[in-house]
């Protein structure tokens, strides 16, 4: 047993680690430089937003060392401890929650802000990888996958609660998890088709891409040998489509606030607004696209200095890279998330253990959503949808909710040639 | 497991698949598409211009005569945010109240140009100072620093011009370089706008860097791309400040001009037209306050009679018939006319005043004979060496012409009037093509049709001093210390009569001093050769007319003098111009003639006239004339000399002698 306790630091995955500091680092100098003035003091200053970050760094830093060193069986036998937990929290912030900008989604706590929904989805993961983790759970039992959507349904109902749209959609990526576990592809297929059936009916309208569709149904149903069998499904899909389609308007009128139309709209270039709705994509899009192919230099950018960028700091951090680092910097980046995105579902399909298995391709799944909406929203290919971008953007919770997420990986992966005693100890 | 691993291909397939198409965006966005750095420039970089100082202007013995003054405008930029704003303090430093605030925030809101308005003009220098201490507190104010005219004296208005804020106009038609926006100082007049081009300077231009609220946020990459601007040239003029000052006070409560050229360069020395007003009264900052009156004014100060008001010359005109004469050998020097107190043709009589009989031309000259003139004058229009009578006036005409009259002399003032040499047509026009001398006998005097203005009848004294040709007059001595002026300054205009014709009259003109017309306003030890001149005027009091020179031998300076409605050109004309040589020729000295100058200074010539009735009257009575002219200009006997409309006749003549040269 005592030699058990003696840990291996070879075991840990040296390469997340590596991206990991890295990437927190230079996130760190790039808040620096998109709060820097002429008159700009340490980037220790804690008054300011930097010097808040590095503080975050270190107490990430500690709790990453800290988690490393944790007892791997505590994250299997308290993940739905933590998982109600984490719920309670999120449920108090309807109760002693803080108002900000007209979403209340902080919890104060001195100085500091507590966004618990950051937190929600570290609950979740622990939560989806121990259900799914008993041996015997299968996806394809309908109260299994039931149980498994309610787990990341619920906090993330909670969250849309509290108006914080754009952290409750995170939960969505948990569907990729259940992909991996099982959950047909038809419903990605569907869901692709059903976007792009969307994006045309907001070009073409629904009387062209409803018609254009039957048309093509029709075409396919006079050219096909086996009418018989066909009859029925093309009939349905041909009704759902045009149905789809013509719904679209009033999803768009009704179920949509104003300001979610609209982002949506000017994502597909179908709306102008520069000045409200279309303003921040319009101004990152500048800072990103005058950063050139080599950028302007460290702390030379003029858009995000001069605040022409909103929330350049936190969600609209990628444009100080884009403006400063160019497209040098920028690919940097970007190689960075997808070696580190597929690093990690690359050691979730290592794990013979299978709720290591899943808790990984939580993070990864997780990371994926966080990366491509963060970025894409930045370079104007995806709405507006304010999430952070992972380790680069400024915020305490944020940070540490993604490094024990990472950090919990590197530990639970690093029992890998371990875990089939611990099984037998489980079990 | 397969399964499972298959779809943990394809989520890393997709990971990599976002990361391309963001790659691909990316390299697009940054490297590809570069309108991105335009908008960005657009943004963020403003570029402030820095006016440069105008360039200074000097007299010819380098005395400093214009000079720059700046005053501060408060601007705004827009759009006025004022979030946070300490509107109290900021009012109180300007002095205004909330309401007044408000209202110039309206006003500047519709005044935005180039993405900024002016929010308070001209502002006191204890309140800029005061801002400036609280400046960065009102970051959308900013404080434009702009450069008035200051003026070392109060003479020479009409020469220097003023310079104001450009018009749209101008901003339209005049702005083939671009080198103007709205807001911008321009030479309206004078030698402000003539050499406009040279005084201004190059603009500079200062790169800022502005936040989104349009805060100004230093300057950008250390101001690298900076500009400094560069001063406009220093401009050096002709005139002798310290004579075009004692000649305005000379020609002080008269209505009328003095212009002194120097002969030898074509120079202008001394141009006066009063009534005047000081220079300073149409700056920048006091123009709104003066303009108006200015313009209202019945005694017409803004209008530069100098160039632009003419006149018949009266006698001094005979000194070119005389030139005429002896050029075309009608007469020679010795050759005399009897004078029966003047001079009879057909039932025409032109009356002449007592002088000695016998005169010779020479003596013609000094006692001014109507006679001696007249019989000149008939053998140059009927000299048997031309076909006709006709004929010989237009030779006659083309001399008049090699003098510079009958066009704009082409000088650097502007305004400039054609004067009047009436064309052989115009005279067939007039005499349904049956005239000779009978019918342009005043022409031999120097009265009837003709035209002169007083640049003019200087350029043709200054001719004279010559001996037989001219510089064209200007006001420009030197740019920026280089004697580089425009080349038609500097080009010769010779008159094809022999110098010694010249030397003749010369002679005559030199006894007009000594015993002829104007002999008491001789200087001692100065040898002046001048002529008299007494304009018959229908509105009053004959116009005083001088014109001289000295000394008689090297000249150095040529003056032509002309008061409105003062009498005898020996007793007004005259002692101004002599007066005024002594004071070129011996620099700085008390005059030598006290009660002269005394009388001068203190004589008061104005026909002012008292109430608005007679303005009115005056107005209407002009009115009828201009009308009589459009209905019948056959019925036109003298030319009106009122001043007013002399500018409009001349016009109305130009206006004539372009449809006749159209229609020939
Ligand atoms: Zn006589």
């Amino acid at each position: 047993m005592k030699e058990k306790k003696i840990i291996d630091t070879a075991t840990f995955d040296w390469t997340i680690i590596v991206i990991y500091a890295i990437m927190v680092l230079f996130g760190w100098f790039n808040i620096y430089s998109a709060s820097w003035n002429e008159s700009a003091g340490s980037i220790f200053d804690l008054s300011k937003n930097y010097g808040k970050q590095f503080l975050f760094i270190c107490i990430s830093a500690f709790i990453a060392i800290f988690w490393m060193f944790l007892d791997y069986k505590l994250f299997n036998i308290f993940s739905y401890t933590v998982y109600f937990l984490l719920i309670a929290l999120v449920i108090s912030v309807f109760v002693i929650g803080k108002e900000v900008a007209g979403n209340k989604n902080w919890i104060a706590i001195g100085s500091f802000n507590l966004q618990p929904a950051e937190f929600a989805k570290y609950g979740v993961s622990l939560a989806l990888a121990k259900f799914l983790g008993t041996p015997d759970a299968r996806l394809s039992d309908k109260f299994t996958f039931r149980i498994s959507v309610l787990i990341f349904l619920l906090p993330m109902i909670l969250i849309l609660l509290q108006k914080d749209t754009g952290s409750a959609l995170v939960f969505l990526s948990f569907f990729l998890v259940l992909y991996r576990e099982g959950l047909s592809g038809v419903w990605f297929i569907i869901a692709l088709c059903s976007v792009i059936i969307f994006v045309l009916t907001l070009y073409f309208g629904n009387i062209w891409v409803s018609g254009v569709f039957a048309a093509i149904a029709l075409l396919f149903y006079i050219f096909s040998s086996r009418k018989k069998y066909l009859t029925i499904p093309v009939l349905l899909i041909t009704l759902a489509v045009t149905g789809f389609s013509s719904s679209i308007n009033l999803i768009m009128d009704h179920v949509l606030k104003e300001h979610q139309k609209k982002r949506i709209l000017v994502t597909f270039g179908l709306l102008e607004d520069l000045k409200k709705e279309g303003y921040n994509v319009h101004q990152s899009k500048i800072a990103i696209g005058s950063g050139g192919l080599l950028g302007k230099g460290y702390l030379q950018g003029t858009q995000t200095k001069l605040r022409y960028v909103p929330e350049q700091h936190t969600d609209f951090i990628f444009c100080t890279i884009g403006e400063e680092w160019g497209w040098v910097g920028s690919m940097t980046i970007i190689i960075l998330f997808v070696v580190l995105i597929s690093r990690v579902y690359y050691l979730a399909e290592r794990q013979k253990n299978r709720f290591n298995r899943i808790f990984a391709y939580c993070v990864a799944s997780i990371l994926f959503f966080h990366f491509t909406i963060n970025i894409g929203m930045a370079i104007g290919l995806v709405p507006v949808i304010g999430i952070p971008l992972p380790f680069f953007s400024y915020g305490g919770s944020s940070l540490i909710g993604f490094t024990i997420l990472l950090f919990t990986l590197i530990r639970l992966d690093s029992t890998r040639s371990t875990e089939m005693s611990t099984l037998k100890d489980m079990y | 497991m397969s399964k499972g691993g298959n779809r943990n291909l394809s989520l890393i397939i997709a990971v990599i698949a976002i990361g391309l198409i963001y790659s691909i965006r990316l390299f697009y966005l940054q490297v590809i598409d570069t309108s991105y750095v335009e908008f960005a420039n657009a943004n963020s970089k403003k570029i402030l211009t820095i006016h440069p100082n105008r360039g200074l202007i000097y007299d010819r013995h380098n005395k400093l005569i214009a000079f720059n003054d700046n005053f501060y405008d408060l601007s705004i930029s827009y759009p006025f945010s004022l979030k946070n704003f300490d509107t109290i303090g900021f009012c109180n430093i300007l002095n205004i109240s909330k309401e007044n605030f408000i209202e110039r925030l309206k006003k500047a809101e519709k005044t935005v140009y180039k993405g900024s308005a002016t929010f308070y003009k001209n502002l006191e220098y204890y309140k800029y100072a005061a801002l400036q201490e609280r400046m960065y507190e009102f970051g959308k104010f900013y404080i434009e620093i702009k450069t008035d005219r200051m003026y070392k004296t109060n003479s020479g208005a009409h020469v220097l011009g003023y310079i104001g804020e450009i018009s749209k106009k101008q901003l339209e038609k005049q702005n083939e370089d671009g080198y103007y926006s709205k807001g911008d100082f321009i030479g309206l007049a004078g030698l402000e706008k003539y050499y406009e081009k040279d005084l201004r300077g190059i603009k500079g231009e200062e790169v800022i860097l502005v936040d989104s609220r349009g805060r100004q946020q230093g300057s950008y990459l250390k101001g690298k791309f900076d500009k400094t601007p560069v001063s406009g040239k220093k401009v050096t003029t002709t005139l002798d400040l310290m004579l075009q000052e004692y000649a305005s006070k000379l020609m002080q409560n008269k209505a009328g001009s003095v212009v002194a050229i120097e002969p030898s360069t074509g120079e202008i020395l001394t141009l006066v037209s009063s009534p005047a007003y000081k220079p300073e009264a149409l700056t920048i900052r006091n123009k709104k306050l003066n303009y108006g009156k200015l313009l209202n004014d019945p005694t017409l100060p803004l209008y530069n009679r100098a160039v632009t008001a003419a006149y018949p010359p009266g006698s001094v005109f005979k000194l070119l018939n005389g030139l005429i004469g002896l050029e075309e050998e009608v007469i020679y020097p010795e050759t005399t006319f009897p004078c029966y107190r003047g001079y009879s043709i057909a039932n025409l009589h032109v009356n002449c005043h007592p002088h000695p009989q016998n005169l010779d031309l020479r003596g013609a000259v000094a006692n001014s004979c109507n006679a001696y003139f007249c019989n000149t004058f008939k053998e140059i229009i009927e000299n048997p060496k031309y076909k006709n009578t006709r004929d010989a006036y237009i030779h006659w005409r083309n001399f008049m012409l090699q003098f510079g009259l009958d066009n704009k002399l082409g000088s650097d003032i502007n305004f400039e009037s054609e004067g009047n040499i009436p064309t052989p047509e115009f005279y067939d026009k007039m005499h349904n093509n049956r005239w000779g001398f009978t019918r342009i006998i005043s022409l031999s005097i120097g009265q009837g049709e003709i035209l002169i203005t007083p640049l003019q009848m200087a350029n043709v004294i200054s001719a004279i001093a010559n001996r037989g040709y001219y510089y064209t007059p200007h006001c420009i001595k030197k740019i920026d210390d280089k004697n580089a002026i425009p080349v038609k300054f500097k080009t010769k205009h010779k008159i094809n009569i022999k110098k010694e014709h010249f030397e003749v009259v010369v002679e005559g003109m030199k006894q007009t001093l000594i015993n002829g017309t104007a002999a008491r306003t001789g200087i001692e030890g100065i040898e002046i050769c001048g002529k008299t001149g007494t304009v018959q005027n229908p509105h009053g009091k004959n116009h005083a007319v001088f014109m001289c020179f000295a000394p008689k031998d090297n000249p150095k300076i040529a003056i032509a003098c002309i008061v409105e409605n003062a009498g005898y050109g020996a007793t007004w004309a005259a002692p101004i111009a002599t007066l005024m040589i002594e004071k070129y020729l011996k620099r700085d000295t008390v005059s030598s003639k006290p009660e002269m100058e005394e009388r001068i200074l203190k004589a008061y010539l104005l026909k002012t006239p008292k109430s608005k009735d007679s303005v009115e009257k005056k107005n209407e009575l002009e009115r009828e004339e201009i009308n009589n002219q459009k209905t019948d200009t056959s019925k036109r006997k003298t030319t009106k000399t009122n001043f007013k409309n002399v500018a409009l006749i001349t016009e109305k003549l130009a206006l004539n002698k372009n449809e006749r040269k159209k229609n020939n």
